[in-house]
């Protein structure tokens, strides 16, 4: 065989592999507006949002664009002792700036969110500069208030210079970067988000634990039963799917609270005094019994279509060559579902770390997750960043655990229909 | 050989799955230590029933099954020590070869020396050393097929089913792969029941085949006898090519008789089912039976005409309109003597009355 490699020509003489792009170049260009829709929607409502989520979960700019000359003016102060002169002074000109334009307020905020005490201050100095005397602002800042004479407020503000941040990370994981710049974690009694991250993988381990249990034996008889039973099963699963989630979650609370259905049940059989009826609501009991109902077809679903393709002779073959039912069912049929476990516990534990309606109405307290924190900072607080900040960290625990997923068992052995 | 005729028996075992229809009505079958049996006939007849009631996966309405006479009824399938080979296979996909044949050693709690050993040994059985690591997903069907059977037979078992091992496979494997299941048997003395509903592979592989139809054993016999010999006229008609008169019986001696066809003429019988003159029958004659412009002296001879030739390569075979049947079909082995063969041609056909049988009216 000769190694050299000849070009090879059509009958026209155009080389064969240029006449081939040519060719095919038409069904490519078909083929890309046919996606291009469903592209640009994507792009449009899932790749910006995510990107504009990190900037606004890192963006610090703005207390940077207000004190512009002050910032500059302190990037040669070490911050040990009392900033000179010229610090003063641009901080006065910034100040002034942005009393004129009325946006002082905003700064106090934002300097109040670095240390508390600063909105006093501000306001104060805002009443006073205007009888400021031109030259040696040092020493009639410092008269406004004593805290304008503290080391620690000039600190604070210089904490701010960077344009991005951080910070709003830190205060998802219960920590911040004190004086020192070295990052601590808040005293214990501050301690809310690590609570809530905990109880969130808590919550998601054990509704994935619950609904594997319950949609393993399901998934199997719907796979085995004749086709007139296992429709109507199927139906069943499918049931809560056609109902709205909202009208779902409202049905368990009239079930499980104190003067409920379950309660009265319990009740009427003795299995509890009527003075003594327990809790089964606004608490995790709760959100496990809703949630586990709600993502039950998602773990049931996969598995499913697993154990239909597993042929019935499999298990006959199993047992035919002497093993017990248990032991064929162990080493033949439950390796054969792996990949829909895989798939079923992915979907679920990934849908169940980011649960939000389903804990906010039936979780109370002790039963809302972290999605319930995102969205209390979205619409309560208004402090978006912060609220973009640990739907990132939220996102990226989801990538951690495909990842950690792919590793152990593979992402190709997912099978989800 | 001493061998024990009724290793197997089926004793008066009836089978229905909706309590209405018997899909096996009142069968008595034994099969003997080391016998090659095939469980032959069309779809529905019950054989496969059978099968699965032997291997345990379907309990006997009636009756009991016995092996070694013990009845075995009420034995789970895994303790019954029956190997089985799938139609489909049924290797473990996620199970190496050699994971696939150490299953059932395994399961026995067999050393790993032996486990070794053995899989070895029926790894070499079935011409497929070397290939223990391979997953079944990248064997071919004929090396899948004989990994299946390979581990039916790892672990000595009393038994061996096979329920249409080599429906999957094309012709040509299909051939060779009965061939080398033949040997396997041969070699090792198991006993083997096979389930076809393709005859040429029962005829091949069998010591004795049992026909089934309609829920029942209609003959029990070896090849050669069940091809010659057939009792009824659906063994006559399902096994082989065959060709039929329907007519009356006329004169009945236990020899031979006479019988008026339904055109008017006579042939001459050998008397099988039919009993008196009256009795309605259908006569069942072979192809290669009845010869053209033959100088042997023979009981029946009549004049046909051509009506189709195909030439099949070894023999010829020529449809003719003979006595009423349109369809009579011959086969000519294909030498220079018989070379008047045109379309059309009226040609001169003989049989003697022994081989053609008397049965049953269809």
């Amino acid at each position: 065989m000769s190694s050299e490699t000849r070009q090879i020509l059509t009958t026209d003489g155009i080389p064969l592999e240029v006449s081939l792009k040519k060719a095919e170049r038409k069904n490519k260009i078909k083929a890309f507006l046919l996606v291009a829709p469903l592209l640009l929607f994507l792009l449009i409502t899932y790749i910006f949002p995510i990107g504009d989520m990190l900037l606004r979960s890192v963006d610090d700019k703005m207390v940077t664009e207000m004190l512009p000359k002050t910032f500059k003016s302190m990037e040669d102060w070490d911050g040990n002792e009392m900033p000179p002169e010229e610090v003063f002074e641009a901080f006065y000109l910034d100040f002034q700036k942005l009393v004129e334009e009325k946006r002082d307020g905003k700064l106090s905020t934002q300097l109040n969110y670095t240390k508390n005490g600063f909105k006093s201050i501000l306001k104060k100095l805002r009443r006073k500069a205007k009888n400021f005397e031109e030259g040696n602002y040092k020493e009639q800042i410092m008269a406004v208030h004593k805290r304008w004479a503290d080391v620690e407020y000039w600190r604070a503000i210089k904490r701010r210079a960077p344009a991005f941040t951080s910070s709003k990370y830190l205060k998802g994981m219960d920590m911040y970067k004190n004086e020192e710049g070295k990052i601590v974690s808040v005293e214990e009694d501050r301690r809310i988000h690590r609570v809530l991250w905990l109880r969130t993988l808590e919550i998601a381990f054990f509704v994935t634990l619950l609904c594997f249990l319950m949609a393993y034996p399901i998934a199997h008889l719907l796979a085995t039963l004749p086709m007139k039973y296992s429709n109507l099963l199927m139906i069943c699963v499918l049931l809560p799917f056609w109902t709205s989630l909202l009208v779902r979650t409202a049905s368990w609370m009239i079930l499980l609270q104190q003067q409920g259905v379950v309660n009265d049940f319990f009740v009427m059989i003795g299995l509890v005094a009527d003075d003594n009826r327990p809790e089964m609501m606004y608490n995790k009991t709760g959100t496990y019994v809703a949630m586990t109902q709600i993502l039950l077809p998602f773990m049931v679903l996969p598995l499913y279509s697993v154990m239909k393709t597993i042929s019935p002779s499999l298990m006959r073959a199993g047992k035919s060559l002497g093993g017990t039912p248990f032991v064929t069912f162990w080493k033949v049929y439950f390796p054969l579902t792996i990949p829909g476990i895989g798939a079923g516990c992915l979907l679920v534990f990934i849908l169940a770390i980011g649960y939000y309606i389903t804990p906010a109405l039936v979780g109370g307290a002790s039963g809302t997750l972290i999605s319930n924190q995102i969205a209390f900072h979205m619409k309560s607080t208004l402090d978006w960043s912060f609220a973009s900040a640990m739907g990132l960290m939220l996102l990226a625990g989801v990538l951690a655990i495909y990842w950690i997923y792919n590793k152990l068992v593979g992402i190709d052995n997912i099978k989800l229909g | 050989m001493p061998n024990n005729q009724q290793f197997v028996r089926f004793d008066k075992v009836d089978k229905s799955y909706d309590g209405k229809v018997l899909v096996v009505k009142d069968l008595n079958l034994d099969i003997a230590e080391g016998e090659f049996i095939t469980m032959l006939g069309p779809s529905g007849s019950g054989k496969t029933t059978c099968l699965m009631m032997l291997a345990g996966f379907e309990t006997p309405t009636n009756g009991e099954i016995y092996l070694d006479s013990n009845p075995i009824s009420n034995i789970p399938p895994h303790k019954r020590g029956i190997g089985m080979v799938f139609q489909n296979y049924a290797l473990f996909p996620h199970m190496t070869v050699y994971e696939n044949l150490a299953f059932p050693l395994r399961v026995r709690k067999v050393s790993k020396d032996d486990i070794d050993k053995k899989v070895d040994k029926a790894l070499s059985m079935v011409s497929l050393t070397g290939f223990e690591n391979r997953m079944p997903g990248q064997l071919s069907g004929g090396q899948q097929q004989r990994v299946a059977v390979a581990r039916a037979l790892v672990f000595d078992p009393a038994v061996v089913l096979m329920d249409e091992p080599l429906g999957a496979l094309d012709k040509n494997l299909r051939e060779s792969m009965q061939y080398e299941i033949k040997h396997i048997h041969e070699s090792i003395g198991v006993t083997v029941v096979y389930v076809t509903h393709d005859q040429g592979e029962a005829l091949t592989m069998s010591n004795r085949i049992a026909v089934f139809n309609d829920g029942k054993v209609q003959q029990l016999s070896s090849p050669d006898k069940l091809y010659e010999e057939p009792v009824n006229s659906f063994v006559a008609e399902f096994i082989g090519e065959n060709n039929t008169f329907g007519g009356q019986v006329t004169n009945f001696s236990k020899e031979k008789c006479k019988v008026k066809l339904d055109d008017g003429s006579e042939i001459f019988a050998n008397p099988i089912t039919v009993k008196s003159n009256g009795d309605k029958t259908t006569v069942s004659l072979r192809p290669e039976r009845a010869l053209i412009n033959t100088k042997e002296k023979m009981d029946n001879n009549f004049k046909g005409k051509i009506e189709e030739v195909i030439y099949h390569g070894d023999h010829t075979r020529v449809r003719l309109n003979l006595l009423g049947n349109k369809e009579f079909i011959l086969k000519v082995p294909n030498s220079s003597a018989n070379m008047d063969i045109k379309l059309g041609n009226q040609i001169n056909v003989s049989w003697n009355s022994h081989d053609a049988r008397a049965l049953d009216p269809k």
